[in-house]
């Protein structure tokens, strides 16, 4: 099982895997952008009805995360184990903040009444729909990549907690750590489509 | 040589028996067995589906089965044909065989993926059959889901698209696992200009695989998305564009069409030289051709939409661009024929289904090309004229290459070989039934008889009539192939370890191969198809 050690193999395949995250989110960026440019009013109307502070609170939650999620890998490698743990439960939290935070949003516009097949948004103007329905398709995916990236930190807590994942041997670690940074890259797009157009 | 049990009596992870051997295994070519036997379970259903459909539009009238099951039945027939055989056949069976022992490795790169990925196949196999019998039946829109009927439809379409999802999934990590293991475990010996043609067939591949999935993948979850939310995306009513999701959907499955077909123009790549003996003529040329293809491949998508309303700037681009499409193929054609010319031809049976390919394929593209123009598509949109053509690259292009593929590997795979006889039976039975089964059914389109119909006017009776005999002389000649194939356990006559003459790696080692792939650290040419020492030293058979 030499291939094992491959280091590069191995990044290799995940950044593979990252490109299909990326088109997956691709693809919904593209009926973003042709919805955009049929209800570009609209949109710019419904955006002002998102919480733009909540939405940057997220934003800043998930660049700390990244930021020390790189650096546990740098932690674990030059061996200072427990600031690596520490730092992966830092950015697990983090993730754990942004879906509560995500959560209160989501609540208070369905308390609004706004949620998809509402009677207030298919009887109001079908840009608003279109609008509010991708921020529920877009940010709900987005979500569910948080949850799998949260589970795949918590998992590589576990395994450098046990002493599997090691300063010579931390590939799940850094994969984990590229996926972490990928769910953060998307939301980097998504804040802005959603939450700053003018 | 003899001394080194094939695999087939070495466990990997060693220590599992029975059938845990094989349900855990991570080597390649276990797993790449157990996708063939998968496969073909479908294939006998897709083909007998198919079949019964052109029983039933052989007469007027209802002949074997009602309006509403025939909807159903050409949907399952295409769903069946397209996401479990088509796209997976070449790339899981014989790629994942063949592709780690052509690069002189001892497996794919991820193994435990690779059987990952044959479970999301089985998994999504068996969600498709679920909902046969599930929430309204199997869907009626045809494999193309499109809105809003998709989303109307009472029929069982999320559980459909959720499986075509999975099966997605299956073959984004199948090229992901190809990708990797050309890359990185290549025999470090070996260029990028010494990979034998199939292999590098599938690297394009790979690469449409993983980039162009991801899109259906999204629009299908967008359906379901629909089916259960309800939020008007795709509903004009609510400010929705239903044409979005044929762009989505075709943006994918245009490209699809070349994870189909680049395989199998690799297959024959293979084998024309074999059995010329002599180098492939412009080997370059075939690996740019396959890149090329699917490059210009991802770029043509809306040609499938001419009539569904888009501007006339791009109707012409993207007519322009599948005309570009046809250049690289026409390279791989022109290749291949200049190949034969003057070799020292040795017929077999996979031969024979690689010149049927080479005849068959062209007039599959060449039809397209009259697709792809936007004049004429406007008077063949729709029409039988399509069904002929697609089933010309698809069943002649990618089902010829793979019975040939078949044919051409099974003595490495099993290490017995068929009786020719009826295996060149077999390939004449089905070139000449799919002729008279799919050439009626050009001139049925260009009189204009649309397809997915389940009754017609008189005057397209002699066609449908004659359709239906040649589906039963090529379904028989399908049936007698495999038939031929699975006696080949029965009489057990042992293949040699070359038995045709070939130069690439897979042919070095014992039949079937080793657990490790090679006893002996393999021996790169300078040149892939050099056929020099077999030329001085021919098999004997």
């Amino acid at each position: 099982m030499t291939s094992q050690r491959d280091l590069t193999g191995i990044r290799i395949g995940m950044w593979l895997f990252l490109y299909t995250e990326i088109i997956l989110f691709g693809g919904l960026f593209v009926i973003y952008s042709v919805y955009f440019y049929d209800y570009s009013a609209e949109f710019a109307k419904s955006g002002k009805e998102l919480n733009r502070l909540i939405g940057s609170l997220n934003t800043i939650i998930l660049l700390v995360s990244s930021f020390m999620v790189a650096s546990s890998i740098t932690a674990l490698r030059r061996e200072a184990k427990k600031l690596c743990l520490g730092l992966l439960a830092a950015s697990f939290l983090c993730g754990g903040i942004f879906l509560i935070n995500k959560y209160f949003e989501w609540t208070h516009k369905i308390a609004h009444g706004i949620y998809p097949n509402s009677p207030a948004l298919t009887n109001g103007p079908p840009g608003k729909n279109v609008f509010f329905g991708l921020y529920y398709i877009i940010t709900g995916l987005h979500g569910l990549h948080v949850i799998v990236g949260m589970t795949l930190l918590a998992l590589s807590f576990l395994l450098v907690y046990k002493g599997k994942i090691t300063a010579h041997h931390f590939s799940l670690l850094d994969n984990s750590g590229l996926y972490w940074h990928l769910v953060d890259l998307i939301w980097i797009f998504i804040f802005p489509l959603f939450y700053l157009i003018l | 040589m003899a001394t080194t049990p094939s695999f087939y009596d070495t466990p990997s992870p060693p220590g599992l028996v029975g059938i845990k051997a094989w349900l855990l295994t991570h080597d390649h070519k276990r797993l790449a067995l157990m996708y063939l036997w998968a496969v073909l379970f479908w294939f006998v259903i897709g083909v007998s589906i198919g079949f019964l459909l052109r029983i039933e539009l052989m007469f007027i009238g209802r002949t074997i089965m009602s309006a509403e099951v025939y909807n159903s039945a050409f949907t399952l027939h295409g769903v069946i044909m397209i996401f479990l055989i088509a796209i997976p056949a070449i790339p899981a069976i014989l790629g994942n065989f063949f592709l780690p022992i052509q690069l002189g490795a001892d497996d794919v790169f991820f193994p435990r993926l690779n059987l990952l990925s044959w479970y999301l196949f089985m998994l999504g196999g068996l969600l498709a059959i679920v909902s046969l019998f599930s929430g309204g039946g199997f869907p009626d829109t045809g494999w193309t889901f499109y809105v809003p009927f998709s989303i109307g439809t009472k029929h069982n379409v999320p559980l459909t698209v959720f499986a075509a999802f999975i099966l997605g999934m299956s073959s984004m990590l199948t090229g992901l696992n190809f990708i990797t293991t050309i890359h990185r475990k290549r025999l470090p010996s070996m260029g990028w200009m010494q990979i034998p043609l199939f292999t590098w067939s599938l690297y394009a591949t790979a690469w449409v695989q993983l980039l162009a999935t991801p899109v259906i993948s999204i629009t299908f979850v967008l359906v379901i998305i629909e089916r259960f939310f309800n939020i008007g995306l795709f509903d004009p009513d609510r400010g929705g564009d239903p044409i979005l999701y044929e762009h989505l959907f075709w943006t994918y499955s245009h490209p699809a069409v070349y994870i189909m077909v680049l395989p199998g123009m690799g297959i024959v790549s293979e084998v024309i030289p074999t059995f010329s003996r002599k180098a492939i003529f412009g080997y370059q040329a075939i690996v740019y051709s396959s890149l090329g293809i699917a490059i210009a491949g991802s770029l043509v998508w809306a040609h499938h939409m001419y009539t569904s309303g888009m501007s006339d700037t791009a109707v012409f681009v993207f007519s322009l661009f599948t005309f570009l499409v046809a250049i690289p193929s026409a390279v791989k054609v022109f290749s291949w024929v200049s190949t034969l010319y003057k070799g020292s031809i040795e017929m077999t049976p996979a031969l024979f289904y690689s010149l049927a390919f080479i005849y068959l394929f062209s007039v599959g593209g060449l039809s397209g090309l009259l697709q792809g123009a936007a004049g004429p598509n406007i008077h063949i949109h729709g029409t039988q004229f399509i069904v002929a053509h697609f089933h010309f690259t698809v069943l002649g292009g990618t089902g010829f290459a793979f019975f040939s593929g078949l044919h051409y590997w099974w003595p490495k795979m099993f290490g017995v070989m068929y009786n020719f006889r009826r295996a060149y039976i077999a390939a004449v039975l089905t070139t000449v039934g799919f002729m008279f089964h799919f050439v009626p059914m050009f001139i049925l389109g260009l009189m204009g008889m649309p397809r997915r119909y389940y009754d017609y006017l008189p005057q397209y009776a002699h066609g449908n009539f004659l359709a239906g005999i040649g589906a039963i002389i090529m379904v028989s000649g399908i049936l007698l192939m495999l038939i031929n194939l699975l006696l080949s356990f029965r009489n057990k006559i042992a293949a040699p370890d070359n038995p045709w003459g070939g130069c690439t790696l897979e042919w070095m080692v014992p039949s079937p191969p080793p657990l490790r792939n090679f006893i002996t650290e393999p021996h790169i040419k300078e040149y892939p198809y050099d056929f020099s020492d077999i030329l001085t030293n021919p098999p004997k058979n």
